[in-house]
């Protein structure tokens, strides 16, 4: 009676015939929608054993280059929304002014659109047909079917992720220690660095991670933007579908299984966050605050 | 107040709108500046053809129904994960967000390749008559698969935070279990299951990567839009692609209101 967790936990339990079959659903849903899933890619790719799992990864010079296009492209489509994110979460969680509901439903804006869309926007703009892509075109830029597209559709369909993590934990953090530091004399620079940042660390951390991962396997977008030339455009997500288009399986399982152990990490990742996050809050929480 | 202290203020803002303005705002709207190049006539014959509109049904009807599923494996999940202990569970609870960090591209070839005749799972089921490899229910399955974490975490933290105390309060004045579930549980879940429906459906509009693998994308037969919009790209139809993607902006920014609409209903009542 006197523990409190005890009597919850014997309200909260169902009876058998309602608890056991709803864990089968569970256990069953989760095995066939994602366990089996995730199992196959590896027992595909290893299956004509590891030397030849290695020779269809770096064998092929084609499967190399898509792999060191995607570890180009998207630190720099992270970089970019990562500095975009935290000014923008800095502004929407410290500043009241008008419009400022309106900038939020805006930053979500490209998680509603197709990455098929996205791309198209930018191949309008900037193909040969366009008149701005015409024109950068005829003075030697080539944005279109070229590296600086892959990194305009990444930064696109990735770009609300840092900012929409990160504007709830500052949010919570409340302005109390940056006014304290301006009031003793901070500069701006100083106030940023030696409280904002640190105070949001993990929230930024968990934001980059989640998209780095999205950058990293971001496919519709850079489908249309790229045109898909092989040793050229191909990032892994492309050249897996190229590999299984040229029934090549074992070759696609392969990249396939790159990437599904980069989604992995970042899971695993996102847990180790996920506590430090919880961990600080309990810590700030443990603290009074101060009146 | 905060801005006569706290810096930044006004170069901050200005960054953010430029920055929103270059990469989404200005694209999207010379996007579909360049569809009303049309006449309202050629932008009508563009976007309402027998395959653009078989398009845009498949695509409607496959994601419906994707986020149907969802709602219904979503509330379950969420609940056993809240509220039972089993081995594994953490684990499994892990395993939700796997369809957020997979890129579709392998969700679509894993799936393809489990759902053929000689696969994995395609061994048992394509014996039984149950085809999904170029079938309709193919493409359902993968919109189910990368739509599957949204009810499960908008439904999870609603459940774990009602109150245990108001279950007991309905037993003690004589609700039985299937009362208090109706009148004191599902209240409080449908706002978050709609939020998630909604986002589920929303995503699914949109998707391509993992739908490519699996279906036939004949037109007329088996195209979602984003196909079509593709296709009309590869024919270098730009003002024709560009309406067909007008027509699901209109569509996804009708998603967009209702997500945020739905966001204030369920804080008011939350």
């Amino acid at each position: 009676m006197a523990d409190p967790s005890q009597r919850g936990a014997r309200t909260r339990t169902d009876p058998a015939y309602i608890r056991l079959p709803l864990i089968a659903v569970t256990v069953g849903t989760l095995g066939l929608l994602i366990v089996v899933p995730l199992a196959s890619v590896f027992v595909q790719a290893f299956s004509a054993g590891i030397p030849a799992y290695f020779r269809a990864l770096f064998g092929n010079a084609e499967t190399r280059h898509s792999i060191f296009l995607t570890l180009a492209v998207a630190p720099v489509a992270v970089a970019l929304n990562t500095v975009f994110g935290m000014v923008a979460a800095y502004v929407i969680a410290r500043f009241r002014f008008a419009g400022r509901t309106l900038l939020m439903t805006l930053i979500d804006l490209p998680f509603s659109v197709s990455p098929i869309v996205a791309g198209l926007v930018f191949v309008l703009i900037f193909g040969q047909q366009a008149a701005l892509g015409g024109w950068l075109q005829a003075h030697g830029y080539q944005v279109i079917f070229a590296p600086p597209a892959l990194v305009l559709a990444t930064a696109f369909v990735t770009f609300p992720f840092v900012a929409r993590e990160l504007i709830p934990v500052l949010e919570a953090n409340g302005p109390e220690e940056e006014l304290a530091a301006r009031s003793l004399g901070a500069s701006g620079w100083q106030m940023f660095t030696h409280i904002t940042l640190p105070n949001v660390k993990w929230g930024l951390l968990y934001g980059v991670i989640l998209c780095n991962a999205r950058a990293m396997g971001e496919f519709g977008a850079i489908y249309v933007v790229s045109g898909r030339i092989a040793g050229k455009t191909d990032t892994m997500p492309l050249r897996v579908e190229k590999l299984f288009q040229e029934y090549d399986n074992p070759a696609a399982m392969a990249v396939a299984s790159l990437l599904t152990m980069v989604a992995l990490v970042t899971l695993f990742l996102k847990v180790l966050v996920e506590r430090q996050m919880r961990a600080q809050k309990a810590r700030s929480a443990e603290v009074p605050a101060a009146e | 107040m905060n801005r006569k202290v706290l810096p930044g203020f006004r170069l901050g803002l200005g960054y953010t709108v430029a920055y929103l303005s270059l990469l989404v705002l200005l694209p999207l709207a010379f996007g579909v500046s360049k569809a009303f190049e049309l006449s309202p006539a050629e932008f009508v014959a563009a976007v309402w053809t027998p395959r653009a509109i078989a398009a845009y049904k498949l695509t409607f009807t496959a994601s419906l129904l994707a986020a149907l599923v969802n709602v219904g494996l979503g509330l379950v999940v969420a609940w056993t994960l809240v509220r039972y202990d089993f081995p594994g569970k953490k684990l499994f609870d892990a395993c939700v967000d796997v369809p957020f960090a997979l890129p579709t591209a392998v969700a679509g070839l894993i799936y393809a390749n489990l759902y053929v005749a000689d696969g994995w799972l395609g061994r048992v089921l394509v014996p039984l008559g149950v085809e999904v490899v170029n079938q309709k229910l193919g493409i359902v399955l993968v919109l189910v698969f990368t739509g599957f974490p949204f009810v499960v975490r908008t439904v999870q933290p609603v459940l774990e935070e009602l109150d245990a105390e108001m279950e007991e309060a309905a037993a003690i004045l004589g609700a039985s279990r299937g009362q208090s579930f109706r009148r004191v549980i599902l209240p409080n879940l449908i706002p978050p299951a709609l939020t998630g429906f909604t986002l589920a459906f929303a995503r699914a509009v949109g998707e391509y990567g993992s739908v490519i693998f699996i279906s036939s994308n004949r037109p007329f037969e088996m195209e979602i839009a984003p196909v079509l919009i593709v296709s009309q790209l590869e024919s270098f139809a730009y003002r024709e692609a560009a309406a067909t993607a007008t027509v699901l902006l209109g569509f996804s920014f009708l998603l967009l209101v209702a997500i945020n609409l739905l966001d204030r209903w369920s804080r008011r009542n939350g």
